[in-house]
């Protein structure tokens, strides 16, 4: 069948002496929507940051689209990539963040021409046309000219999921992206990207701690603790008849505190 | 000691050369003291060992030592090295070297005041790195720096007499000239005073706007 969008083979990553990834395993298939729960320290954030190429990685290989993310072939031989390798790997991937990371300089139009214009050669007219399409599409058609500081938490999210989105990446990364949010903005943002998971045909990552966002939202669902894999599969198998224990006593814990899952 | 209008009005033009020749030497100074020091922050930052401790060794070497045997060596040591500079041009690097290293550091502090999540935004969308020093880092780092940096700007101006001793002929050069060969001091001190106290009030007050202007940028 066709190769996995994104490949992960024996990930290792240590922070000093801390191991937070050991020896991770796994593959996405490209267009699927993958949810990665579980406890704080799991390593979850590490991996999208890793694939975001925020963080050097420890030990191990990842390819996306069959092409190494941090080695690269040069003369023959395969050596650690270089920032070069990893800008032109960077146009692959996209990112929102927990804290939307917005440009506070930028107006919410220019946060979202900015990188297109500089790294993609797209002319101002057309990545500002476009950039309004986008802000229509995540509901903001009248923030344009707005400067971050002017909006809430939950309009920011949406410009940067727009910034985001404004470079057409074949795979979006998702981090908390409403653990700094107000609980009655949380909806708003969810919305979008539940909208963005059923039109379009993007690889999705999203870590999260809203269970019953990941339910609706993923196709498969990985529980990670402790740097590795405990259990994977389809949201309804992971959320009402999980294996392990360790997922069962996650789950436990996250229903006692009141979430729906 | 008697004050002479006539005697101060005779030796205003001389000293206004003078004067000239101080706000020359400051401007030339700050605009080199201001790209030197952007460069020796962004070499500190360098993950290159040798670069960024080669530079902070560098700068702690100018700082800790005065810049009036800074200057003496750049004016009077350089040409036994075959390196002759004038003496204006001598002052102007001596000077803008000196305040280099005190303008890095707040070149330093500001840009290590913008938060992490823009260098990783800035990642995230695929800006290059000099992209993202143009386009996002120094447009938020900058605005804070400004009173700082005015700051220094004031009392590198104030610190330009000591160009006297590597023979440019600055303001209290002229002053000293012609209290030398006038024998008369009260009028060419009190000018040369006068002069640089209103430069000095006037910066202040606009040094007070920039912190009013600027100061609370990037939070």
């Amino acid at each position: 069948m066709d190769q996995p969008i994104i490949r992960i083979q024996n990930l290792q990553k240590s922070f000093g002496t801390l191991k937070v990834i050991d020896g991770l395993n796994f593959d996405v298939m490209k267009g699927e929507k993958l949810a990665l729960i579980g406890p704080s320290g799991s390593g979850k954030t590490t991996i999208l940051r890793i694939l975001m190429t925020l963080e050097d990685i420890s030990g191990g290989r990842i390819e996306i689209n069959g092409e190494p993310l941090y080695h690269m072939t040069k003369g023959g031989a395969e050596l650690p990539a270089d920032e070069a390798h990893l800008h032109k790997m960077r146009r692959h991937v996209g990112m929102v963040f927990q804290h939307f990371n917005l440009f506070p300089h930028k107006t919410v139009l220019q946060n979202i021409t900015l990188a297109p214009v500089l790294t993609q050669g797209v002319g101002r007219a057309a990545a500002e046309s476009r950039a309004r399409e986008l802000l229509d599409m995540v509901g903001l058609a009248d923030k344009a000219a707005y400067m971050p500081s002017q909006l809430s938490g939950g309009q920011k999210q949406r410009v940067a999921i727009a910034r985001a989105l404004a470079l057409q990446p074949q795979i979006m990364l998702f981090d908390e992206v409403t653990s700094a949010l107000d609980p009655e903005l949380v909806e708003e943002v969810l919305e979008v990207m539940q909208r963005l998971a059923r039109e379009t045909d993007m690889t999705m990552l999203l870590v999260t701690h809203e269970m019953g966002f990941a339910h609706d939202f993923a196709d498969r669902v990985l529980f990670f603790d402790k740097g590795r894999i405990v259990e994977q599969g389809p949201p309804d198998q992971i959320f009402t008849a999980p294996q392990e224990d360790r997922t069962k006593s996650f789950l436990r814990k996250i229903i006692a505190a009141g979430q729906r899952v | 000691m008697e004050w002479d209008w006539e005697f101060a009005a005779s030796i205003m033009p001389q000293l206004l050369a003078g004067f000239r020749i101080t706000l020359i030497a400051t401007a030339l100074g700050a605009v080199v003291a201001a790209v030197l020091g952007l460069v020796f922050a962004i070499l500190r930052r360098s993950r290159n060992r040798i670069l960024s401790r080669g530079t902070g060794f560098v700068v702690e070497f100018i700082r800790g030592t005065p810049l009036l045997v800074q200057l003496y060596f750049i004016f009077y040591v350089l040409p036994d090295l075959g390196i002759r500079l004038p003496a204006l041009t001598a002052g102007v690097i001596g000077m803008g070297l000196h305040y280099a290293t005190y303008a890095s550091e707040v070149y330093r502090g500001g840009i290590e005041a913008v938060s992490r999540g823009q260098w990783e935004a800035a990642k995230a969308t695929n800006l290059n790195a000099r992209q993202t020093w143009i386009h996002i880092i120094l447009p938020q780092a900058v605005p804070p720096m400004i009173p700082a940096m005015a700051n220094y700007l004031l009392a590198m101006f104030k610190e330009t007499p000591l160009l006297s001793a590597i023979t440019v002929l600055e303001l209290m050069n002229q002053a000293r000239s012609v209290a030398n060969s006038s024998y008369r001091y009260v009028e060419p001190m009190t000018l040369v005073g006068v002069m640089f106290l209103i430069v000095s009030v006037i910066s202040v007050v606009g040094l007070r706007w920039l912190e009013r202007r600027y100061g609370g940028v990037g939070k």
